[in-house]
């Protein structure tokens, strides 16, 4: 009762944070899946960066998000307080889960699909766009999906380095000890972790070619 | 009259390794089918490739009805030579019209005429156009398949065709079907074949003439009535596993 109450005389400043929180989320997965998908598809034709490329991925998603929001901060163009810090460490954390699932998903497609494909003629963009992102879509969605559940979670942390969201009456919670304002913040924030993942299953489930 | 392949002192080496071909030379007129028989890792499979260049030669000439294979574009070498494979490697996000009609398609054809094409080519493999046209490759049968695959080659017309062990995969019964089939659609076809087995029943029976390849080279060429009559080592071995017949001979 008391948090409807909440909702009901901020809702103004509520519909902000969400807002904010979507954008965040929204912007750093865009960008990820813009860099991350050709990067996938760029390791499958060079194997020998996969080590490095998919380490380094690896490094930045081990490194606690408080953290690495520490980490930005003092960085000239990257850092700084506010949003523009919390997206680019959304991005990375993005990136690993993205990368891996593209280039696994290539390269598990059928071999002998891949050889008739190539011994009938088609260029190696043919063969990618006509045989191996159709296969491997579903894995690739499987990694959007990971990464944009992740970025919800993880955004709400951006609100410690002032990038806004729902972090927001989170923090103000824990530090007025009111349940109240920090539900009011983790509700909305686990609905929308929810709905990201019932929604891009879905859109897995459609796109996806299976055999059944 | 051009041949549909012609090849020349044809040699693959693994870079910085062993040689898998070597010294390879022969000829397949049109409407001939050229059967490559030989054990597992004699070469064979290599040989195809280095026609097709997935495997670029490294000694020696291929020439596709009349064509140097270098001097093509490696895309468009490939589609005027038909390619089989056992694992047919249908896409099988592609309905089986879609499947036939890619070479057409990929080589810029209009779609009323890659249309009638594949409905042609499902007719000449002895499948119905309305059952078959619109069903992925999982929803048929090995038998099927293969026939899909086969169709496949042959949509864009090419010279020359290829074919890998096509029926390795399939059940006893299924493969004495396509095989007197494919035996029909040789004689109608009027294209040079290489088609490699490692079953000497098929190679006789499919082959105008029969290579043998031992260890990368060609050790034997020659008609179906030469072969059973050569006493080269290989080919008595080959013969008498087809065929265990009476022991204690020679």
């Amino acid at each position: 009762m008391d948090l409807l109450r909440f909702y009901a005389r901020n809702s103004q400043e509520v519909v902000g944070l969400v807002w904010q929180h979507v954008y965040l989320v929204l912007i750093s997965t865009i960008v990820a899946i813009l860099i991350g998908v050709p990067l996938g598809i760029a390791l499958t034709r060079r194997p020998a960066w996969r080590g490095t490329v998919l380490g380094l991925a690896n490094v930045f998603q081990t490194i606690p998000s408080l953290a690495l929001f520490g980490f930005l901060i003092p960085l000239p163009f990257l850092g700084g307080i506010g949003a523009r810090t919390a997206i680019v460490a959304l991005v990375l954390y993005a990136l690993l889960p993205i990368v891996r699932n593209t280039y696994t998903g290539i390269v598990s497609v059928d071999p002998a699909v891949r050889e008739a494909g190539r011994g009938m003629g088609m260029t190696d963009g043919q063969l990618l766009r006509l045989v191996e992102l159709p296969l491997s879509m579903g894995v690739i969605l499987a990694g959007v999906r990971v990464a944009t559940v992740v970025g919800v979670g993880t955004a709400t942390i951006a609100a410690a380095i002032g990038a806004g969201g729902l972090g927001v009456y989170i923090f103000r919670g824990v530090a007025t000890v009111d349940n109240t304002l920090i539900l009011a913040g983790a509700l909305p924030a686990a609905l929308m972790a929810i709905a990201a993942d019932g929604l891009l299953g879905l859109a897995e489930r459609r796109l996806a070619w299976r055999r059944t | 009259m051009t041949a549909a392949l012609e090849i020349s002192r044809l040699g693959y080496r693994v870079p910085g390794g062993a040689s898998l071909v070597e010294d390879l030379s022969f000829t397949v007129g049109i409407g001939e089918t050229l059967v490559l028989l030989g054990r597992s890792g004699s070469g064979k499979t290599t040989t195809l490739k280095l026609i097709n260049r997935l495997l670029e030669p490294s000694a020696g000439e291929v020439r596709v009805a009349g064509e140097r294979a270098a001097d093509l574009p490696v895309t468009r070498l490939r589609r005027r030579i038909g390619y089989v494979i056992q694992e047919i490697g249908l896409f099988p996000h592609f309905t089986v019209e879609r499947n036939i009609g890619l070479v057409p398609s990929l080589e810029g054809w209009p779609s009323p005429r890659i249309a009638d094409r594949v409905r042609e080519m499902l007719a000449l493999v002895g499948l119905d156009a309305a059952t078959f046209g619109a069903r992925y490759p999982h929803e048929l049968s090995g038998g099927q398949r293969q026939r899909v695959g086969v169709a496949r080659a042959l949509a864009a017309d090419p010279p020359l065709l290829l074919l890998d062990e096509p029926f390795g995969a399939l059940d006893p019964i299924t493969r004495v079907e396509l095989q007197r089939e494919f035996q029909g659609l040789e004689q109608r076809l009027g294209k040079g074949m290489v088609f490699v087995t490692h079953d000497v029943r098929e190679g006789l029976l499919l082959g105008t003439r029969i290579g043998l390849m031992q260890g990368g080279r060609l050790v034997f060429l020659g008609t179906a009535e030469e072969f059973r009559a050569s006493r080269l080592p290989e080919a008595v071995a080959f013969r008498s596993a087809a065929d265990p017949g009476p022991p204690a001979r020679g």
